[in-house]
């Protein structure tokens, strides 16, 4: 193996959430046992190999056995699965054969030991029963955790992570991240995922640097290595140079330096030269990021992306829980408003046990308003927490992926349903609050005059909606290019809904990607878009460009913009009448 | 060897529900470590070791199955009997 120990690596991705940090990998490689190296081992060494051996398995029976020490009499139940494990480490069928192996062939323990399993493999694969086919399964789970001790790869639990460290991994699920504490984590390197990626929202929101889309740096990068993030960049550096550390730290102080100039201003109101209040606003994913809303100088939550209490969890969570939840996050933004979106588990964010079957095309599939009318024990649960923590403050409510008239329909009758069994209940709450659509699938923007009828306000989903239309997979770096919020058509669709919007009195609000990124400002302001929602990092920022436009000179150039054919054109256009004014702010 | 064979040897049925199954093949297997000499475990014409699970499992023992326990040395007649008593008690399921 080559020493690259002193060497200095520099590899580039996505730069998805803005920020310096330097400090030791973590590793979170959940395949890095997939990968094993054969190598031949010297008749001396024989010895130290099978001990090598014998160590990693005495490891996991270890391992197991505490975890079967550690569960209570009651639960033991569950742990039988992992007595049997226990036993199987030291079968001779596994045990002794992997020996044997190392001792006949001279070759690693590693090797030997994927030997063996993929000849004891093929042997359950053709059994007839199909229980006894499924024993392949504990036997693989057995080497792996064997093989895991061997190569020293981490039990991939990120529960326990418990100093600071840069998470680097694969591609991080939104169950794997909702795990962490937050606190240890510095930054975010990943093979997978980009700018609209679970991880890189979580990162942004949370103000955690990111990198992203690395292709393969948990090949290069090992646990414990030193490494320096540049999140604006996309630069990673693995075994930085002196030299290289003190450009970062540079670095790190400028960025704070010019985020602490712009946060300056964040509190003031986005108002435009010529006198349009513009109410902007923040996203947030966990009740706790109110916090943040507000220091940033939120005019409320736009959108409260209500998944994460259902994520990494067995069962739903009940009424109480909820309702605690949505009165924390409605007490603090008291008298500002809080848009509540009802649960849109989707393909990106589903959790195991509550779909029935894995979808092969889940972003196609059963999710957002769709699951819940489906499961309106479910739905209902949520809207009883929504209309009681109501009671308390300012709240919409806001139903995601609808696509046609009857699901805004079906909602709202289950929404009347639930308000009069908590009105016979005497329960405290409060049915007076406005219904908004998320527009996110195409179908919703055509049939938009029809909803118009039945709600108070739309709340256009950038993400989504790009991705429906142009007909491309966001995670899908092949495609990811033509992933274009200025294409002719999402433009020609937003100015639909905004006048549809404007001749029917509902309100418009934008709560994508696009509402955040402050050179999308003049577009979206001169279509008439009043109401803006964010990451909360973006506030600042987005005020400001909002404080330095004028409307009338933004529905101009709105008009200039949708006689442009392409994307491209566009874009430069956009780049020649706005770009020297965004420049000032973003580093 | 004057004794006869069938000391050496003892027929039993499976039959619990899921047939010889992981966990019931680790309880067999833990047992069977504490021969003196070897045991098997005969399915037709398939011979296995007694002690080892996955060997155990490639026998594939649905309900109903009939196997055979044998033992080379009468010292682990003990062994044999306890084993036995396993799998005709339906591993207690």
């Amino acid at each position: 193996m080559l020493d690259r120990d002193d060497q200095e690596i520099m590899l580039r991705g996505i730069g998805v959430s803005p920020g310096i940090c330097i400090g030791m990998a973590y590793l979170v490689d959940k395949e890095g046992v997939d990968v094993i190296k054969r190598y031949s081992v010297p008749e001396t060494d024989l010895e130290n190999e099978k001990n090598r051996f014998k160590t990693a398995v005495k490891k996991a029976k270890d391992h197991l056995n505490g975890i079967i020490g550690n569960t209570p009499e009651d639960f033991r139940d569950h742990t039988d699965i992992l007595e049997t494990h226990a036993v199987l480490l030291k079968d001779k069928m596994l045990y002794g054969k992997t020996i044997e192996i190392i001792d006949q062939e001279r070759i690693n323990a590693e090797w030997a030991l994927k030997k063996v399993v993929s000849d004891l493999q093929t042997m359950f694969k053709n059994m007839h029963e199909p229980y006894f086919r499924e024993r392949a399964a504990d036997i693989v789970h057995v080497s792996d955790h064997i093989m895991r001790n061997l190569v020293g790869a981490e039990h991939a639990n990120i529960k326990d992570i418990d100093k600071r460290v840069i998470l680097v991994a694969n591609d991080l699920s939104p169950a794997e991240t909702s795990q962490i504490q937050l606190e240890w984590i510095m930054g975010f390197v990943t093979d997978l995922g980009g700018t609209t990626s679970h991880t890189g929202i979580i990162a942004r929101t949370l103000e955690i640097p990111a990198v992203l889309g690395l292709d393969d740096v948990t090949e290069v990068i090992r646990n414990d290595d030193l490494i320096a993030v540049d999140g604006s960049t996309g630069e990673i550096i693995i075994h930085p140079t002196e030299e290289t550390l003190v450009r970062f730290v540079k670095r790190r102080i400028e960025y704070e330096a010019h985020k602490a100039i712009i946060m300056r201003g964040s509190c003031l109101p986005a108002e435009t030269l010529d006198g349009l209040a513009v109410q902007v606003m923040g996203n947030i994913e966990l009740p706790e990021e109110v916090v943040s809303v507000r220091d940033h100088g939120g005019d409320g939550v736009g959108l409260y992306r209500t998944e994460f209490q259902y994520l990494s969890r067995s069962g739903f969570p009940g009424e109480r829980e909820l309702f605690d939840k949505y009165k924390d996050v409605v007490e603090v933004m008291m008298p500002k408003p809080v848009t509540i979106r009802t649960l849109d588990i989707n393909g990106d964010k589903a959790v195991a046990r509550h779909s029935e079957a894995s979808e092969k095309n889940p972003a196609l599939g059963l999710r957002g308003i769709r699951y819940c009318l489906k499961n309106p024990d479910v739905f209902k649960t949520q809207i009883r927490a929504i209309l009681r923590a109501a009671a308390f403050g300012n709240v919409k409510i806001l139903f995601p992926m609808v696509s046609g008239h009857d699901e805004v329909i079906e909602a709202k009758r289950m929404l009347d349903e639930v308000a009069e069994s908590l009105s016979k209940e005497g329960t405290e709450f409060n049915r007076d609050i406005e219904i908004g659509v998320m527009i996110e699938v195409p179908s919703a923007v055509i049939m938009a005059e029809v909803m118009a009828e039945e709600v108070d306000f739309f709340s256009i989903g950038t993400n989504d909606l790009i991705q429906y239309t142009l007909a491309i997979d966001r995670g899908n770096r092949h495609v990811s290019h033509l992933y274009q919020p200025l294409h002719p058509a999402i433009l020609r669709m937003l100015r639909h809904v905004t006048d549809v919007a404007e001749n029917t009195d509902v309100k418009v609000f934008m709560c994508g990607e696009m509402a955040g990124n402050p050179i999308y400002a003049p577009i979206l302001l001169g279509m008439g878009i009043g109401e803006l929602s964010m990451n909360p990092q973006s506030i600042p920022v987005v005020k400001r460009m909002i404080r330095s436009l004028k409307v009338e000179d933004a529905r101009l150039f709105v008009k200039d913009v949708l006689k442009e054919t392409t994307a491209e054109r566009i874009t430069k256009l956009l780049q020649d009448s706005y770009g020297d004014m965004v420049s000032e702010f973003i580093i | 060897m004057s004794h006869s064979v069938k000391e050496f040897l003892k027929d039993v049925v499976i039959i619990n529900e899921l047939g010889l199954h992981a966990r019931a093949a680790a309880r067999i297997a833990e047992v069977a470590g504490n021969a003196k000499s070897k045991m098997w475990i005969i399915k037709g014409d398939e011979v296995v070791d007694a002690a080892s699970i996955v060997d155990l499992l490639t026998l594939g023992c649905a309900k109903g199955s009939n196997i055979t326990i044998k033992i080379e040395s009468l010292s682990d007649v003990d062994t044999l009997n306890r084993v036995a008593e396993l799998i005709e008690n339906g591993f207690g399921e």
